[in-house]
């Protein structure tokens, strides 16, 4: 309402020691570009959240452990940085102060980055630039639906450009100009499942526990939802 | 569609782009099709007309405005050739104020213009033009032009290729096209360039694609027809979609029927299945009656009513879901003689997850299956037993005693018996509601302590094998057992003062201190507040026997052998029992309260919330662990559950790190009676004869001498 946005989205929520943080996000017209997030720690009154930059996520990255679930609360991380002061240089311990909105904002950019996920078709580019969702996308089939390389990534390809001339040729522009998660390392990391019979295909990722994917197929209802406790698994590789 | 403009306006201006241009070409064409239908005035009524137009247009061919350099004859001559019967109703009222618009591109003005002469001679439904057209219809394609094959509108830009075609053509003036055509047969003559270029276009249109046996034409006939169709509500920008989505659509109508079927069939098996589970076994006048009877107590629990209560902690799987479940245990109470059951929770895998139900059998129902195991170990034993004797007699007959390995393996634990310990319960697990259970077998101390060494997600199929360092022994149904017993003993918590120990006296001596490991419900239990479960830990306790690191909740020393055992290795223990003294595990006893528990990194293992801040005096206290991510329990007055939903892994703020292999074992200490002896050389051997033969002959001398100097020869 006061951010103009085109639609608001709930994202989901991120479960911390003492409080849950509820994530919203709103998206302008053009669906790829960057989303503006908030955060509520009750749902009624809502915040907004800088957009990640990638010091953030550098800075957020030797954080671990669970979120506290207030936002003014500051990680400490010492550092071992070089000090030089005239001949000597020797080590010094930097004590550097991570609040925990930053790493709000970078694990909800990282995660957004890595398993935000849409069917193929929800979304075309057109030639001018700007991406639409699809008025006339019905959902996929059910063959389709059961396929890793029916979804895409959300956001702006990576791997699209690596690909060989000849599978480029079988893509149409309008339709794949996003990462398929076929490719995905570790492979595996995503798991399928159809529910209720066929009726409901459910994506989870392995590699941010908490990340679901739901599509009934032949429909238009898709979304994904993150609840969990906002941390990468590490230990994929070895769970697989 | 809201956009149409009324006719006598004109769309906006816009620019130049093609689809901007085929876009206000065909609100062109509709703006046509609209005078033809209704009086000009009448020009803002533009959807019932339109629409009795557009599907009467459809079936014959509508305008297809996008080819726009050639199309509009073609597509005209055609439509006034077999529809010709609409035409009449459209003969008096066609205004023509079609004022040019000013198009940048002039060829497309000329096209429009060309349409609007054509559509205007067409009205007056002369036969002799249709006869002229027919002539000429036949006409083979005229233009082989091989990029039009392609089915792509963003092709159609290439229709100014086709420009100088039209532009030729002297009766394309902008002029004559505007006057008004009232007599036909003055027109004949003249058009007759035109109507070739018409039915060139239009033949070109006609040429069916190499790949299959559609037409361009039909194409976009079918593309305008669900665009009218749909109306969607901006249809320039979804035009490519729509293209795509019709050639789809026109591929792919038949396989639709075929795949259907198929397609059906896991759905229905699994209604089938799920059909089983709503009607009730037994049937008629005797189900009744079972039912009557059962009422009264019914081991399988209320789970809606659960389920209910942790959807207000913002927990749990959805109402569908959960009847399903109370479905299914039902029927697993009806197969299996129970005495208590309770839904466990879920754990998710990776292809299938798995819905786990907790179940307490009636006296002396089990006992038949375990015999068979502990015979089927003892077997073994025995087997091995007979392998070492052998061993043992072979080793007396020859000369060099191999060396025994140093090495044994770590006692067997003993597993627990099944009611007491991690084996209290038993677990049947089914991947879906309505899909028979499975039974879990027991599970050991061994494996235990390896699942605590591995982290693996299951995959859903419980034989799968589980492939890991240090190698796990048994499939998935016995880890997935074993995370069952870690996660029960370590989360399965309830109010403190719910359950009490029984009362006895003097046990805990005796027990070493063991611990008691039973207790019953409080009768006298009255609820806590909501809001004092939630401020302190210290009001839950936990209501099941810690694992001990051996992998048992009660110790059992490893050194104190079976009979069978100390038959057999009588000469190793003696060796052995020195150094090696275990020394008892203890584990906290049982109903420890909450806040006792270890915390995981300077983090509090357990986190509480209130389900509603809201609204406290009904609102539910929730327990979730952080040990554990997916463990939850509520209380609320009298009531509380446990439940787990969760991939079944703990927490760990590090790192997994595998087990790193066993050191190298030593060899075995080299001492002489394994040394090996290099044999002697052929010099050393002959010299040796030599110097026997030396001592033996005492009056050969010289010939050993000699002897012995031909051997040193050929030594050398």
């Amino acid at each position: 309402r006061d951010y103009r946005y085109d639609r608001v989205l709930f994202w989901g929520r991120i479960l911390g020691l003492v409080a849950d943080y509820y994530i919203a996000q709103g998206l302008s017209e053009d669906q790829l570009a960057p989303r503006k997030t908030l955060y509520s720690l009750n749902c009624t009154e809502w915040s907004l959240l800088p957009p990640a930059t990638e010091e953030m996520v550098a800075q957020s990255s030797v954080v671990k452990g669970r979120f506290m679930g207030d936002p003014s609360y500051e990680y400490e991380h010492t550092e071992l940085q070089k000090v030089n002061e005239g001949d000597k240089v020797f080590e010094e311990e930097i004590v550097v102060q991570i609040k925990e909105e930053t790493r709000l904002v970078s694990v909800i950019d990282q995660i957004d980055k890595a398993v935000a996920i849409i069917p193929r078709g929800a979304l075309f580019k057109t030639p001018f630039g700007p991406t639409h969702v699809n008025r006339t996308f019905e959902g996929l089939s059910l063959s389709e639906a059961k396929k890793l390389s029916s979804y895409f990534h959300f956001r702006e390809p990576v791997e699209l450009k690596n690909k060989t001339l000849l599978e480029k040729a079988d893509l149409d522009p309008s339709l794949d100009f996003m990462d398929s998660l076929e490719h995905d390392i570790p492979k595996g990391s995503w798991s399928i499942q159809m529910e209720r019979g066929n009726a409901l295909v459910v994506l989870r990722s392995l590699l941010w526990p908490g990340l679901t994917f739901y599509h009934a197929p032949r429909t238009k209802h898709y979304g994904y939802i993150y609840v969990g406790t906002g941390e990468k698994d590490m230990d994929l590789p070895f769970m697989l | 569609m809201g956009d149409l403009p009324p006719y006598p306006e004109r769309p906006p201006q816009q620019p130049p782009d093609r689809r901007t241009s085929q876009a206000s070409q065909r609100q062109y064409s509709r703006d046509q099709v609209q005078p033809l239908a209704a009086d000009p005035e009448e020009g803002q009524q533009i959807a019932p007309d339109a629409q009795r137009n557009a599907p009467g247009w459809s079936q014959r061919g509508s305008l297809s405005q996008q080819e726009s350099l050639l199309m509009p004859r073609a597509f005209q001559a055609e439509e006034a050739r077999i529809g010709s019967m609409e035409y009449p109703s459209m003969n008096t009222g066609f205004p023509l104020e079609f004022q040019p618009q000013p198009y940048s591109d002039e060829s497309r003005i000329q096209a429009a213009e060309v349409t609007t002469s054509l559509m205007q001679r067409l009205q007056q439904g002369q036969s002799s033009l249709f006869q002229q057209l027919d002539s000429t219809f036949p006409e083979p394609p005229v233009n082989p032009l091989d990029p039009f094959n392609l089915y792509q509108t963003d092709q159609f830009s290439e229709g100014a290729q086709h420009g100088p075609y039209i532009r030729d053509d002297p009766a394309l003036q902008f002029s004559p096209s505007e006057l008004g055509f009232p007599h036909y047969s003055a027109e004949v003559p003249e058009p007759e360039p035109l109507e070739l270029a018409v039915q060139n276009a239009k033949a070109y249109l006609l040429q069916t694609s190499i790949s299959c046996d559609l037409s361009l034409y039909e194409h976009l006939v079918n593309l305008l027809t669900k665009i009218l169709n749909q109306r969607p509500e901006d249809p320039l920008s979804v035009l490519e979609s729509l293209n795509r989505t019709t050639q789809w659509e026109w591929f792919h109508p038949k396989l639709d029927t075929l795949r259907d079927e198929p397609e059906m069939q896991p759905t229905y098996e699994m209604a089938e299945k799920q059909k089983a589970l709503f009607t009730r076994s037994g049937g008629g006048a005797e189900g009744e009656q079972e039912m009557e009877e059962e009422v009264g107590e019914t081991p399988v629990p209320n789970i809606m009513e659960t389920a209910f209560y942790f959807e207000q902690a913002g927990v749990g799987l959805s109402s569908d879901e959960s009847f399903r479940i109370f479905l299914a245990m039902k029927q697993l109470a009806e197969q299996q003689p129970i005495h208590t059951c309770r839904f466990w929770g879920k754990i998710l895998g990776m292809n299938r997850s798995y819905l786990v139900a907790e179940v307490e059998f009636r006296e002396g129902e089990e006992e038949a299956e375990e015999e068979e195991v502990e015979e089927m170990t003892e077997g073994g034993e025995v087997m091995e037993a007979h392998g070492e004797e052998e061993g043992e007699e072979d080793e007396e007959k020859t000369v060099d005693i191999i060396p025994k390995p140093v090495w044994k393996p770590p006692p067997v634990i003993p597993k627990e018996e099944s009611r007491s310990g991690a084996n209290k319960y038993l677990y049947f697990v089914c991947n879906e509601p309505g899909l028979p259970w499975t039974r879990l077998p027991h599970v050991t101390p061994a494996q235990i302590v390896n699942a605590r060494k591995i982290k693996k997600f299951f995959t859903g199929y419980l034989d799968a094998p589980v492939v890991s360092y240090p190698p796990f022994p048994g499939n998935e149904a016995n880890y997935l057992r074993a995370q069952i017993a870690r996660i029960s003993a370590a989360t399965q918590v309830s109010p403190l003062g719910f359950y009490q120990f029984s009362e006895e006296e003097g046990d805990e001596e005796e027990e070493g201190g063991a611990g008691r490991d039973s207790y019953e419900e409080n009768p006298d239990f009255e609820g806590i507040p909501v809001l004092e479960l939630v401020d302190s830990m210290a009001n839950w306790v936990h209501h099941t026997q810690h694992i001990l690191p051996q992998g048992r909740c009660t110790w059992v020393n490893p050194l104190q052998k079976t009979e069978e055992e100390e038959d057999l290795g009588e000469e190793e223990e003696k060796a052995d029992e020195g150094p090696e003294e275990v020394e008892q595990e203890v584990g906290p006893p049982l109903l420890t309260p909450l806040s006792e528990d270890a915390e995981i990194m300077h983090l509090a293992p357990w986190t509480t919330r209130l389900s509603c801040s809201l609204c406290p005096q009904y609102s539910v206290a929730v327990v979730r662990s952080n040990l554990w991510p997916g463990a939850y329990a509520y209380a609320s007055g009298k009531k509380f559950e446990n439940i787990y939903i969760g991939w079944g892994h703990k927490y760990s703020p590090e790192n997994f790190n595998p087990a790193l292999p066993a050191p190298i074992q030593q060899e075995y200490p080299s001492g002489p009676e394994i040394m090996e002896m290099s044999d002697p050389t052929v010099e050393e051997e002959q010299a040796l004869k030599a110097a026997q033969e030396q001592a033996l002959g005492a009056t050969e001398e010289e010939e050993e001498g000699e002897e012995e100097e031909e051997g040193e020869e050929t030594d050398d």
